[in-house]
């Protein structure tokens, strides 16, 4: 039944064309590379022949070589002497006139004839003694051979180019008959040297010389990179006159390179008789230098930074962050928009799994900014760091939640949309020209359950309170958006500093006022800054974590870094590691600061004093920062010593005072059922300060100097 | 916040009904609370009356805005629809006009809707009815007067205007400070 399978004839093709199918022919190969496989397979006897003298040859050659050298070396010393008596020898001269370079090169070729005469002759015997003068013919012979092969083949190109300094000397008039012996024999040279396959395309043999002149390029970058570790090993510090004319930015980058390697290996690498600290202004003086920061600046990001990674950071502050944005779930999907986008010429991807509304902006032909979908509000442009505060927050349906510092609504808007346009939302921001942004920003994504208003935030509490959340993206310094705005690197001082986290103190604060610790699904703060510095975030944090009855909750975002619970002299309060930080060179978006804060506590623990303490505190603060600066300059002033003396007695006061108010706070906490290890590491706190009276005493006394000094320096300021 | 007058009520509606006809009465009875029309110089918002008790906490010099706005009213008392009515005029236009992907551009930039870049266009359309504006791909871009009814246009010449441009999303970025 059916067909019988014939599996003995399985391979067998019938031979016509089949009754339907039109056969295809045969495919045609070119010669040569048909050739190619068939030299492999089979020489003929001739080809046998002729391989068995080649390698004879070469065994010969090897020998001829190291004869020729030897003789050469005898006769160059003749000849040179003989060179010197007589300069117009027209042939000899020829050859003793080549540089040594060219002998190098020349050599082979010269060997290549001489073994080909040799071959013609039949003759086995190197004299030595005649070895010049043929050397002499061949120059003759040789040359102008090559140049009437200039034409012909690619290879002979190159050997041209690289003989050309032979060529220019040598006279052309030969007869052709010989020359094509003589090209083949030298040929048949060039090939022994390339391991002997001996019908190369010209193309190949390039190629073979290409790669050669890599080889030796590679070689001679390695030993000079080799060269450069040497000179890193050994890095010299540089003198001052160096450092004042400095000559060009590689030299500073390379400088900076280096001190970064000797600073992470300083015992090994170290300068005998440098001091780390002498590196370490070399590279900030470097740094300042080649990244245009002023010098405050750049100081603090190194108290904050490890050398290798303050590099890194800097590097990556230099370049801007990829443009992102935020699909508006209030009227669209991702997906969809992100099909519509693409269909518009836009290339994107998701930002991550972190987010399920974030795309991220590769390339684009139309402006982003301005396609229809962006005008009917299906996303907003939005840097993958500000999600995270909304993110952090986690708001939930039918809540009332205030944004203290909304414009332009980028953060505002996100929370409505995660809302679900349910609740309540207030957008609240100080300037009335950036609430305009706000309000068209809504109207464009369709934000309807939104309030905008302009207050000042310190006075929110006074207008409203009892919001289920707040979120708080403090205005700051903005060091962790040095991308977006180069000007920061020039423009801030100690003084901006220290205004911004005063100003945020004082809107974390209200914010925590504002939010509702009754509230059954929230109470909830969430602080954010695009700064990295801990003046404007873990310390703002730490001292609301003392003004109000608040406690630090986890984040709720998975990536990022622990906040400081260490900073210089400061010791914060170390819930501060469920903080998270934000860097541009760690997670590729721009610096931030987000922290969750959770109230559990209407109460604000003794206001009155604690403002008292807290302008101390604050004054006290600053002087710490500032006493490293302050002190020598106090040394000479002597006379104020016995102020001191009278000013003393007051501080025990003072500082029993607080520590009372503290207590009453901690009784307050206690009641209200209070975070226990955070109690617990207030008492702690007590408990010392109990015990160590004198310490702080004399810790203050030394601290105090200072702050008279800062008073005065502000009143004649002011 | 003032409650409208009487008379600006009349007015705010009579608009309103040129738009979205009788889906006007859809605006004030919703399910999920009530809502009103409240005015504040010269603007109108349409908020919900929860959200409208919180924002009188606000001082009125305070306060930027509640709500949606809907337009505002001129100086000779008449209303002009502002592109944030939107949406809310969008679901319920029975009116339509569709245009294609080469005049919405033209169209987001202030221009008519001519011929040429008409996509489609909704049944029995009057003349001088309020439309609103889509793309083909149905989002919603602003809203005009037919200045054609749609049988009008099918003999058309390809130049002639078939809606008169009033309002587009463009205006969120023309205009931003005018807005409300």
């Amino acid at each position: 039944m059916g067909r019988k399978a014939k599996f003995d004839e399985g391979k067998k093709v019938k031979k016509g064309p089949g009754r339907k199918a039109r056969k295809q022919a045969d495919p045609t190969f070119k010669k040569g590379l048909i050739e190619e496989d068939d030299d492999v397979k089979k020489l003929s006897h001739r080809q046998k022949q002729r391989a068995a003298r080649r390698a004879k040859k070469k065994t010969e050659l090897a020998e001829k070589r190291k004869l020729l050298k030897q003789a050469k070396k005898n006769v160059s010393k003749q000849q040179e002497e003989k060179n010197s008596k007589e300069s117009d020898d027209s042939s000899g001269d020829e050859v003793q006139g080549f540089t040594d370079d060219n002998k190098e090169w020349l050599k082979p070729k010269q060997k290549g004839k001489y073994v080909k005469k040799q071959a013609e002759s039949e003759s086995d015997s190197g004299h030595e003694g005649s070895d010049v003068k043929e050397d002499s013919e061949e120059e003759e012979t040789g040359e102008p051979v090559k140049e009437k092969y200039k034409v012909g083949t690619l290879d002979d190109l190159f050997e041209d180019s690289n003989e050309e300094n032979g060529d220019i000397s040598s006279a052309d008039e030969e007869a052709g008959s010989s020359n094509k012996l003589i090209y083949n024999s030298d040929s048949e040279e060039e090939d022994s040297d390339d391991d002997g396959d001996d019908d190369m395309l010209p193309i190949e043999k390039a190629n073979l010389k290409l790669k050669k002149k890599q080889k030796e390029d590679k070689k001679l970058a390695d030993e000079e990179m080799q060269l450069n570790i040497a000179k890193q090993d050994i890095f010299a510090f540089p003198s001052e006159e160096e450092l004042k004319n400095p000559t060009s930015l590689q030299d500073v980058l390379q400088r900076i390179k280096d001190v970064v390697a000797v600073l992470s290996e300083f015992s090994k690498l170290k300068e005998e008789g440098r001091s780390r600290c002498e590196y370490t202004e070399l590279l900030l003086k470097d740094l300042c230098m080649y990244y245009s920061y002023n010098e405050f600046l750049m100081e603090v990001l190194m108290q904050i930074f490890p050398v290798q990674e303050l590099v890194e950071f800097l590097e990556a502050s230099e370049v801007a962050r990829p443009v992102t944005i935020r699909t508006n779930s209030l009227k669209t999907r991702r997906r969809d928009l992100a099909q519509a986008l693409i269909n518009r010429g836009v290339n994107l991807d998701p930002v991550g799994k972190w987010s399920k509304v974030g795309l991220v902006v590769y390339s684009s032909t139309v402006p982003v900014g301005a396609t229809p979908e962006y005008l009917a509000g299906h996303y907003i442009l939005q840097g993958a760091s500000s999600f995270l505060p909304v993110m952090a927050l986690a708001p939930q349906e039918n809540e009332r939640i205030l944004d203290m510092c909304a414009a332009p609504g980028g953060k505002a808007s996100h929370i409505a949309a995660i809302m679900k346009n349910t609740g309540a939302l207030f957008a609240n921001d100080a300037n009335k020209e950036r609430t305009k942004a706000i309000v068209g920003n809504f109207h464009r994504l369709g934000v309807v359950n939104a309030v905008i208003c302009n207050y000042d935030g310190r006075q929110f509490p006074d207008v409203i309170k009892g919001f289920d959340r707040v979120l708080l993206d403090a205005p700051c310094t903005g060091t962790g958006v040095i991308a977006k705005d180069p000007s920061v690197k020039t423009t801030k001082d100690q003084k901006d500093i220290q205004r911004c986290f005063n100003l945020q103190r004082q809107l974390l604060l209200a914010a925590i006022d504002c939010c509702n610790a009754k509230s059954s699904t929230g109470g909830y703060i969430v602080y954010s800054t695009c700064s990295i510095l801990p003046e404007e975030n873990e310390w703002v944090v730490n001292y609301a974590l003392k003004r109000r009855n608040v406690k630090l909750v986890p984040t709720a975002l998975d990536f990022g870094t622990e906040g400081f619970v260490k900073y210089r002299h400061h010791r914060f309060h170390p819930s501060l590691k469920l903080t998270r930080r934000f860097y541009p060179h760690t997670h590729n978006m721009d610096g931030f600061f987000v922290a969750k804060l959770k109230k559990f506590s209407n109460v604000i623990p003794e206001p009155e004093k604690d403002e008292e303490e807290e302008s101390e505190n604050k004054e006290d603060e600053q002087q710490q920062d500032k006493k490293d600066e302050t002190v020598k300059e106090n040394e000479d002033k002597t006379p104020k010593e016995s102020k001191k003396v009278i000013k003393k007695p007051n501080k025990p006061g003072l500082l029993k005072r607080p520590v009372g108010s503290q207590q009453d706070k901690q009784d307050v906490t206690m009641k209200e059922n209070a975070d226990e290890t955070q109690s617990k590491i207030v008492t702690k706190k007590q408990k010392q300060n109990k015990r160590s009276p004198l310490k702080r005493q004399a810790g203050s006394s030394e601290s105090q100097p200072p702050k008279k000094k800062n008073k005065r320096g502000k009143k004649k300021k002011s | 916040m003032r409650v409208l007058s009487e008379q600006r009520t009349k007015i705010l509606f009579e608009k309103l009904t040129k738009y979205i006809g009788v889906n006007v009465k859809l605006l004030i009875d919703r399910p999920d609370g009530t809502y009103c029309f409240r005015e504040k110089n010269d603007r109108v918002y349409y908020v919900s009356e929860r959200l409208l008790q919180l924002a009188q906490t606000v001082k009125p010099e305070n306060l930027i805005s509640a709500g949606t706005c809907f337009g505002k009213f001129t100086k000779t008392n008449k209303f002009r629809l502002h592109i944030t009515a939107l949406t809310y005029i969008a679901p319920y236009a029975p009116f339509k006009i569709w245009v294609k992907p080469s005049a919405e551009q033209q169209f987001l930039y202030g221009h008519h809707v001519i011929k040429s870049g008409l996509g489609r266009i909704t049944e029995n359309t009057p003349k001088h009815q309020g439309v609103v504006v889509y793309t083909m791909s149905d989002i919603p871009i602003g809203f005009g007067v037919a200045a054609r009814t749609t049988t009008e246009c099918r003999n058309a010449d390809p130049l002639a205007t078939i809606a008169f441009h009033q309002a587009d999303i463009g205006e969120y970025i023309r205009s931003e400070d005018t807005l409300t």
